[in-house]
């Protein structure tokens, strides 16, 4: 003890700063990583795996890695082959469509970006506006610069769609269209009449009863020797159709979760205040069901974006199908990593995206009850 | 599996008394383009190349029935088709033409409706394994560890050629090609079996092609060729003798390049053949001119073959029973005249 201490009144000694070991980094450390004995073991295993995997992986995709030329012998097969990314990058994007027209698709992605930018300002005022134009405005616009026929512009049949962008003309029609369905036959699923109730019963057992891959298959291979002689549907509409059905029997259900958790109380509320069924279900159910289901939902959602890529087995060339025939090109043979590793990291991009998006929400819509 | 054949069949049976009347030729001639069903990719025979354009022998039998039909080879639609749908999409009128490295079978042949309309490329299940084995032919292979595709008919090919020759084997069998040609590429077996020009194909995908070699022996019968609907013969003649026209031209020495001097040529095959002589197109239905066209927009069958899977091409297959019939082969036109 020195004087200096002595010279503080009981009970107005200064803070002391907490010990070095268990604060900044060292403290995080030896808190999290090596508390206990199994702790340690755990943190050094991990920490081995990730010597052992991370290096070769690295050198295999940046270090060893060709990046520049034009064919084949450009690459020197130590590492990864990016150049047949690049060779293929338009196919893989755009699948066959015409080089003249992919402005019309990237005038659709421009569109797109710059009406959903609003939505993400606090504050902005006409964003029911805007979601309303997303809803209904854009997919008509979006029909006609894709397929043309119309307004001057080349018609481009669905078979030369492909790459990236089918993949997402499937999902975001999957998405868009499933949400509404779904909610209607959630509600017609508790409906007190019997024969709306049976049918949507039907449908969402029906439908959720049977794998995607059988809907596409049925769509593709069985539909049309239902169909008189010569009457023929694009094929790309029909697993539209297919997806969209499919996906709004799981919405149903998800939903459906939503309006069991509202408590009996809000319905007689509603009911005691004198709203009609749809008011009530409107402005005082569905708001509170759906928010309570957004995990759901969104799970949902990237289920179905990942499964568009189921299509390759009726003959449509998506994201992943287009790598797939991409590499069965004579010039270009051997290089399916190389493919893979690409298409897996454009769907995490997308589906990671997505995942942050619905927190996003859940923290916005977060009303502490 | 037998009740699907039952459906397709039943199907095609329903589908056939209309498809008989409409007439597939003239239902071309209106619409202005073949519609042609394709692979969903299978190298040299039917893949897209850095535009996007379908390439490859199969893809060739269509663009030649473009041209005998239309005088264009450029006007075919292609439709890629999985193995599963391409009988239906054919039977239901999706697509005028199968030109999708289909076996030609008994079974395909009468109960699914349909009609081959030749062989465009013969093909049969062959070995492969490393040149340092030392093995000069199957007949080798007792005891070997074989990689193969499971659950297709090169399984069944594989058992039934080893019985026949009282050989043991070990069967490493996979889902997916990919998955094989990684096993045997790791050592995990000594011979690898497919379709020889799956062999060529998959070789390359191997870390050291050249350490490899494909045996002579043969052990099946895949002969591949060009499909249409059963019951409209008009359109099966038209699709079957521009085939044939394009072996013939080969027989003749008749080459996309030189087929305007041949057509002063004094030999009386070639001038029936590029219809200066005979009528051979009006009997067809087709223009006098049909064959000219084939020959000088898409080439002869060799032609076809050199450009996309023969020696010079990284597939490198050889001609072997492709080779037309005066030398050794199987391609065999019958006579035009």
């Amino acid at each position: 003890m020195t004087d200096e201490t002595r010279s503080h009144d009981p009970g107005s000694h200064p803070d002391l700063p907490p010990p070095a070991s268990t604060v900044g980094v060292v403290g995080w450390v030896r808190q999290n990583l090596f508390a206990t004995p199994l702790d340690v073991a755990l943190t050094v295993l991990a920490l081995y795996l990730v010597y052992l995997l991370v290096p070769p992986v690295i050198q295999w995709a940046f270090i060893d890695a060709d990046w520049v030329g034009d064919t084949r012998d450009a690459c020197s097969r130590e590492g990864a082959c990016w150049v047949y990314i690049r060779v293929w990058f338009k196919q893989l994007m755009y699948g066959r469509y015409p080089d003249g027209e992919l402005w019309r698709i990237n005038t659709a992605y421009v569109l797109l970006v710059a009406a959903a930018i609003p939505l993400f300002i606090p504050g902005f005022r006409w964003k029911q506006w805007i979601g309303l134009f997303l809803l209904i405005g854009y997919p008509i616009i979006a029909f006609f610069l894709f397929v043309g026929d119309t307004f001057g512009l080349e018609h481009v049949e669905t078979p030369l769609w492909g790459g990236l962008f089918l993949t997402l003309v499937i999902a975001l029609v999957g998405i868009v269209a499933s949400l509404p369905i779904g909610v209607v036959l959630a509600l017609g699923r508790r409906s007190k009449m019997p024969v709306v109730r049976s049918i949507c019963v039907a449908f969402i057992e029906l439908w959720r009863g049977v794998p995607l891959i059988t809907v596409l298959f049925m769509s593709s291979v069985m539909f049309p020797l239902f169909m008189p002689e010569g009457v023929n549907f694009d094929k790309l509409l029909r697993a539209l159709v297919g997806v969209m059905l499919f996906s709004a029997a799981y919405m149903a259900e998800v939903v459906r979760g939503g309006l069991q958790a509202i408590p009996k109380g809000q319905y007689e509320a509603a009911e005691a205040l004198g709203l009609s069924f749809w008011k009530m279900m409107g402005l005082i159910v569905l708001p509170q069901a759906l928010k309570l289901v957004i995990p759901g939902i969104v799970n949902t959602f990237i289920g179905l974006f990942k499964d568009t890529t189921l299509v390759l087995i009726i003959g449509l060339f998506d994201f992943l199908g287009m790598v797939q025939l991409a590499g069965t090109n004579p010039d270009w043979l051997g290089f399916a990593v190389e493919g893979y590793v690409f298409v897996a990291a454009g769907f995490w991009v997308f589906c990671f995206g997505m995942s942050r998006y619905s927190q996003h929400l859940e923290k916005k819509l977060h009303t502490g009850h | 599996m037998k009740l699907t054949k039952v459906l397709l069949a039943a199907a095609a049976a329903t589908t056939l008394s209309t498809a008989a009347v409409a007439g597939t030729l003239d239902d071309v001639r209106g619409k202005g383009f073949v519609q042609c069903g394709v692979s969903q990719g299978l190298a040299g025979f039917s893949n897209p190349d850095e535009q996007g354009n379908w390439t490859g022998i199969d893809v060739d039998v269509c663009r030649a029935v473009a041209a005998a039909v239309l005088g264009d080879a450029g006007k075919v639609k292609f439709t890629p088709l999985s193995a599963k749908e391409r009988f239906t999409a054919l039977q239901s009128g999706e697509v005028d033409v199968l030109s999708r490295n289909t076996t030609w079978t008994l079974v395909r042949d009468s109960a699914l409706g349909l009609n081959f309309a030749g062989v465009n490329y013969y093909d049969g299940q062959g070995f492969m394994v490393r040149k340092d084995l030392g093995v000069k032919s199957a007949l080798e292979l007792d005891g070997a560890s074989v990689c193969v595709n499971i659950g297709t008919t090169t399984e069944l090919n594989l058992s039934d050629y080893f019985r026949a020759n009282s050989m043991k084997f070990n069967p490493v069998v996979f889902e997916k090609a990919d998955e094989v040609v990684a096993a045997y590429d790791s050592g995990r077996c000594d011979v690898y079996t497919t379709d020889q020009s799956g062999l060529a194909a998959q070789r390359i995908k191997l870390k050291e092609p050249n350490a490899h070699m494909i045996l002579p022996e043969v052990i099946s019968k895949e002969p591949l060729g060009p499909v249409v609907r059963h019951g409209d013969d008009k359109w099966l003649d038209t699709v079957k003798w521009t085939l044939y026209a394009m072996v013939e031209a080969e027989e003749l020495g008749v080459t996309s390049k030189n087929v305007d001097q041949m057509k002063g040529s004094s030999s009386p095959n070639v001038r029936r053949l590029l219809g200066i002589e005979g009528d051979g197109g009006k009997n067809l239905g087709l223009s006098v001119d049909w064959a000219y066209n084939v020959v000088k927009q898409v080439g002869n069958y060799g032609e076809s073959f050199e450009r996309h899977v023969g020696v010079k091409t990284s597939l490198g297959l050889e001609r072997g029973q492709n080779a037309l019939w005066k030398d050794g082969g199987l391609q065999y036109a019958m006579p035009v005249r």
